[in-house]
């Protein structure tokens, strides 16, 4: 447990030592939130769906979460281009505690961003359905944060440097945020997109927190926890056992 | 007395290979518990990466080593619990203060509570960082976070100790004071020593054994007094040059992992 905890701490203290890092990483939802938000607005309102600004927020909390937990996961890089990944490789506890930590520390992150996000939108008049489910939104964050630094976890320990990074922003977790139900409503798409969008998990994700937030889950509540979860499980052992297989 | 046990370090017809490079190349020693070995050899002899599969984090592709009794390949927990290691390259955290560090390390290696403040003080103060501990370890200059290595690498007290360079870049004085206190250490707590360096004078006056290393193959192993009786000369330095040569080697990464990345990087 110990070694859980100070992986964690470590990833903790990296982030609030970091304000670069902070804005950074708020900055660029809000963007989106602002940009999609009033840009499209007007369009989805014609088309008599209801406010977009009110369906936007969830899928940017859900996009802040996805970016940050893999980004979490991806910094083992870094950890290994200046050598700090060594010392922990050859420490004598269980490798798996070590990647534990890590994701741990990667998800709380992801969800203390998700929660910026939250409370800066209600701030800009974001309306949940009911505040008492706020817990449960945060609950889908978590498992949504977990999945995605499970998955950071594993591909890092694939890769060597820094090099495949551009690789995995543009064929990863742009494509895992565009074909999300993160910016369009999952009804009525064409049978491809639909396909896409039900393999996605973060689909799943972006649903269990707006449904939670605005009352509404378009896959269902249980299946949204069962896939999230069942996912999130999946990954953490790949990433525990690629993690583990790591040579340096 | 410890010479009599069986060896605290077996290594059987080890080989690494990284591709059609080899870097290792069938070698075969011993080290007994209680000694302090000095593994010598000019650079990219393939040092690195047989301390690499030593502490477990690179496999053989060829051979084994136990370690303690334990294979580095099955047992790596018990392997783990056997050794500390300062490492050639840097392995701190910037962006920790230099306390945290020591914090850190003494989390994974389970350092008693009790006297975890203590010992990290006794270290920060012997490399004499103690009055900088709450600075963040980017601020320090390269001699203050190598000092930090070493002060982290000796806070839990192993069995076996691996040093890769521990003093480069230091000036003769801390070196001096690292040294005398490995010394101790290697008395006092019968810690088995596993050094590399550069300084021949460091593995002169240090080394019980040594092995010298040239092209992934060992060439000659035993005293620093034997190798001069060997090579007829007088001082260690001589003998390492006249067995190895007075050619300066291809200047290169000094792993063969990294001749490979930067052989594909070419190819694009």
């Amino acid at each position: 447990m110990d070694t859980v905890y100070i992986l964690w701490l470590r990833q903790m203290k990296h982030y609030f030592r970091s304000g670069s890092r902070i804005i950074g990483s708020i900055g660029q939802p809000l963007l989106f939130l602002f940009a999609f938000g009033l840009g499209f607005g007007p369009v989805f309102e014609q088309a008599g769906e209801t406010d977009y600004f009110q369906f936007l927020v969830p899928g940017i909390i859900g996009m802040s979460i996805l970016f940050t937990s893999m980004f979490n996961g991806i910094d083992i890089i870094w950890d290994r281009q200046f050598g700090f990944l060594k010392e922990t490789l050859v420490a004598p506890v269980s490798r798996i505690y070590i990647m534990l930590g890590r994701t741990l520390g990667g998800a709380t992150i992801a969800v203390f961003q998700g929660i910026i996000i939250l409370s800066i939108s209600l701030l800009v008049g974001f309306q949940p359905h009911n505040p008492l489910i706020i817990p449960a939104a945060i609950l889908f964050m978590l498992l949504t944060a977990l999945l995605f630094s499970a998955l950071g976890i594993a591909i890092a320990s694939q890769l060597e440097d820094m090099q495949g990074f551009p690789l995995i922003m543009n064929f990863l977790i742009m494509p895992l945020f565009l074909l999300s139900g993160a910016l369009f409503p999952l009804k009525n798409l064409p049978a491809a997109l639909n396909i896409i969008v039900h393999i996605n998990p973060l689909s799943y994700g972006v649903d269990g927190i707006r449904g939670s937030l605005l009352g509404l889950y378009e896959m269902g509540l249980w299946l949204n926890l069962g896939a999230l979860s069942a996912i999130a499980i999946l990954l953490l052992t790949i990433g525990a056992y690629f993690f583990s297989k790591i040579q340096i | 007395m410890e010479t009599n046990q069986k060896p605290i370090i077996k290594v059987s017809n080890l080989t690494k290979k990284y591709g059609s490079l080899t870097a290792v190349d069938n070698i075969s020693f011993t080290v007994e518990a209680g000694e302090v070995f000095a593994f010598l050899g000019p650079n990219g002899a393939g040092k690195t990466t047989v301390i690499k599969m030593l502490t477990t984090l690179l496999d053989p592709t060829n051979g084994s080593i136990l370690l303690n009794g334990y294979n580095t390949v099955q047992e790596q927990r018990a392997v783990r619990s056997s050794f500390g290691i300062v490492f050639q390259d840097p392995s701190l955290d910037d962006v920790l203060t230099a306390y945290e560090n020591m914090y850190f390390h003494a989390m994974l290696y389970k350092i008693p509570k009790n006297i975890r403040q203590e010992r990290i003080r006794n270290l920060l103060e012997l490399v004499q960082l103690w009055n900088r501990k709450n600075e963040q370890v980017k601020k320090f200059s390269g001699g203050m976070k190598r000092r930090l290595e070493i002060a982290r690498g000796l806070l839990h007290l192993p069995d076996i100790l691996f040093l890769d360079e521990p003093t480069l870049g230091l000036d003769p004085q801390t070196r001096n004071l690292i040294w005398e206190y490995i010394h101790d250490l290697n008395k006092q707590e019968k810690t088995t020593i596993f050094l590399t360096t550069h300084i021949m004078e460091e593995a002169e006056r240090m080394a019980d054994t040594v092995a010298i290393i040239d092209e992934g193959k060992i060439i000659k192993m035993g005293s620093p007094q034997q190798l001069c009786e060997h090579t007829g000369t007088t001082t260690l330095e001589e003998a390492f040059l006249s067995l190895t040569g007075k050619t300066i080697r291809e200047e290169g990464p000094d792993n063969g992992r990294q001749i490979l990345r930067n052989m594909a990087l070419r190819r694009k």
